[in-house]
């Protein structure tokens, strides 16, 4: 007899993707050139809550230094761009995962030797020694000046398309918006292997009961180490991306508020659920824009969503429309 | 050569000695019964064997190798695995999952990232057929921390015999569970574990459980082992019922209260 199968339905996966990858794709020819620049940041902000929720919620780490990544991604490319006068993105984001990756490397060696309250710390404090030397080393990070990122100064797919002339800020909005879907549908088909691979599963019973996972055989720490680096190298992959499209790099976005946006997105959407922090880091893009353009207040109204949504929807959005779509289906 | 042997093994917490100078053999095959009055130090043993704690002195010796060094997983891998007293399960994982998860880890498997969980037919196939044995199949696919009490224990058993291992230490199987769910919970680790040749230690409060299962049970008391023998050598030591019951009858465990 064969073994039943466990695991996601492929018919209601695709039928959940297939829609939603259509209308990513369609909505830049209805929504204008505004609203498709706001959706480039959702999605790499999505790739960064992507990566942070595979440690938040696979893996039952909280860090709060997850912009340390996201910043080490966006200032490798700044810097790549600025002193090698690499104009290829391709290799901007190869060397800005890199970098993120060596770097994450060694602040997860002593990350993850400890867990809860003092793993956040840990995460935090390393996180403010890179703000700092951002901060500090001015001549070389350009202090709180920052680095230049001109989107004339990118190609995109190896030189075929480039940002100078008549148009070209349109023609980089749209093109840019195509390239970072497609690098954001790549990352969320490879995290959503990872997650479901043995490795995930690893992953899910380190965080339910850590000690019953080494009297499985799983080596906790090191395994908490690579789910550490590949959650950092996917933070820095949204990092690298992020910067053309701001256009510059600050020591802000290395200063722990941007971990704490990191952790509001990924609650937002919901951290138990996988397409949670992908939703929730699109939906917080758009209320943190419009809270700022709206009132001086905005922090206010961001906080205020926190405390509501942690009182009224525990479980996030995705969490809160799993559940309610669970009971319209029982009998 | 014995399976397990723990020589002048000690471990105190302050000056409590939970495990105290024990030397312990177990041959292959066998059911051993660990037993004793509360505090006595049987799971402190088992703890200090399979890792969860570290001993103060003394030698462990597995398959003739020293492991008293060793780090739990690195036991785990030489052939060494446990249930717990507290059900120590993974209460968000499905009931599948869980077995699953053994197998995966037992094969070396888990460090894969790069292929889906639910395709491998091998081990969905071995999983179902542990559950079947556990009796757990019609709970397969609902969460851990939904089953009851009794099929919580036997999860937590199937999680470690999944390991395959050569050694399985088994710590109050059936504690907190009713007594009709006893016998049941007690044949079913029986049948499985003598079916499959393994060596089973059993730290268990129920003489009657003990009496039934044992090939040889080993008194504890004060961290030290007080006797060993086999059910019938244990039933007329009339020392062992003294330290287990309080007082002893005329035939040691025939006393009837």
């Amino acid at each position: 007899m064969p073994a039943a199968r466990t695991g996601p339905s492929p018919k209601l996966l695709l039928a959940v993707a297939v829609p939603a990858v259509l209308v990513l794709a369609l909505l830049p020819t209805v929504i204008g050139l505004y609203q498709t620049e706001l959706l480039i940041y959702g999605l790499t902000f999505a790739i960064a809550a992507l990566g942070f929720n595979l440690l938040l919620g696979y893996t039952g780490l909280l860090s709060f230094g997850h912009s340390a990544y996201f910043g080490m991604g966006a200032y490798t490319v700044a810097f790549i761009v600025r002193d090698l006068h690499v104009q290829s993105m391709e290799l901007c984001i190869l060397g800005g995962l890199l970098s993120t990756l060596l770097i994450s490397a060694l602040f997860g060696y002593v990350c993850v030797r400890h867990t809860r309250i003092f793993f956040g710390i840990l995460t935090l404090a390393l996180s403010q020694v890179l703000w700092s030397l951002a901060f500090k080393f001015f001549w070389v990070t350009g202090g709180t000046d920052g680095i230049r990122v001109p989107r004339s100064s990118v190609t995109l797919l190896a030189g075929l398309l480039d940002f100078k002339g008549a148009g070209a800020y349109s023609r980089f909005v749209y093109a840019y918006y195509y390239y970072v879907l497609i690098v954001f549908l790549i990352a969320v088909a490879v995290m959503w292997v990872i997650v479901h691979s043995p490795f995930g599963k690893a992953l899910q019973a380190i965080r339910d009961n850590e000690t019953r996972a080494s009297f499985v055989g799983i080596r906790v720490r090191r395994y908490r180490w690579i789910a550490f680096v590949i959650s950092a190298s996917f933070t820095g992959l949204a990092g690298a991306l992020w910067v053309p499209l701001n256009g510059l790099t600050t020591p802000e976005i290395l200063y722990w508020p941007f971990s704490g946006e990191l952790v509001f997105m990924t609650v937002l959407g919901g951290f138990r659920t996988f397409s949670g922090p992908i939703v929730g880091a699109i939906a917080f893009n758009y209320l943190k824009v419009y809270a700022v353009a709206s009132s001086q207040y905005w922090q206010l109204v961001l906080g205020c969503v926190l405390v509501v949504l942690v009182m009224v929807l525990p479980t996030g959005i995705v969490g809160t429309i799993g559940r309610f779509v669970a009971q319209m289906r029982r009998p | 050569m014995a399976l397990l042997q723990t020589i002048d093994l000690k471990r105190y917490f302050g000056e409590t000695r939970a495990v105290d100078n024990v030397n312990l053999s177990i041959e292959e095959r066998e059911f051993v019964s660990l037993v004793g009055p509360n505090g006595a130090g049987k799971t402190s043993l088992i703890n200090v064997i399979s890792a969860l704690l570290q001993a103060e002195s003394g030698k462990i010796i597995f398959r003739g190798e020293d492991i008293t060094r060793l780090s739990t997983t690195e036991r785990v891998k030489a052939g060494i695995a446990r249930s717990f007293q507290l059900v120590n399960v993974f209460d968000d994982l499905t009931t599948f999952d869980n077995v699953a998860l053994a197998i995966f880890s037992r094969q070396g498997k888990t460090a894969h990232l790069g292929s889906l969980a639910h395709l491998d037919e091998d081990v969905n196939r071995e999983a179902d057929g542990i559950l079947g044995q556990f009796g757990l199949a019609a709970k397969r696919d609902g969460n851990a921390r939904d089953l009851a009490q009794g099929e919580r224990k036997l999860l937590d058993v199937a999680l470690a015999y999944a390991l395959k291992p050569k050694l399985l230490f088994l710590d109050e199987p059936t504690s907190g569970v009713s007594t009709r769910d006893k016998g049941q919970i007690m044949d079913t680790i029986a049948s499985v574990v003598r079916g499959e040749g393994i060596t089973a230690v059993i730290v268990e409060h129920d003489m009657d459980v003990v009496f039934k299962y044992s090939d040889r049970i080993v008194v504890m008391a004060q961290g030290a082992i007080l006797a060993q023998g086999t059910p019938d050598e244990i039933r007329k030591n009339e020392q062992v019922a003294m330290v287990l019951l309080g007082s002893s009858g005329p035939d040691g465990f025939t006393r009837k209260d």
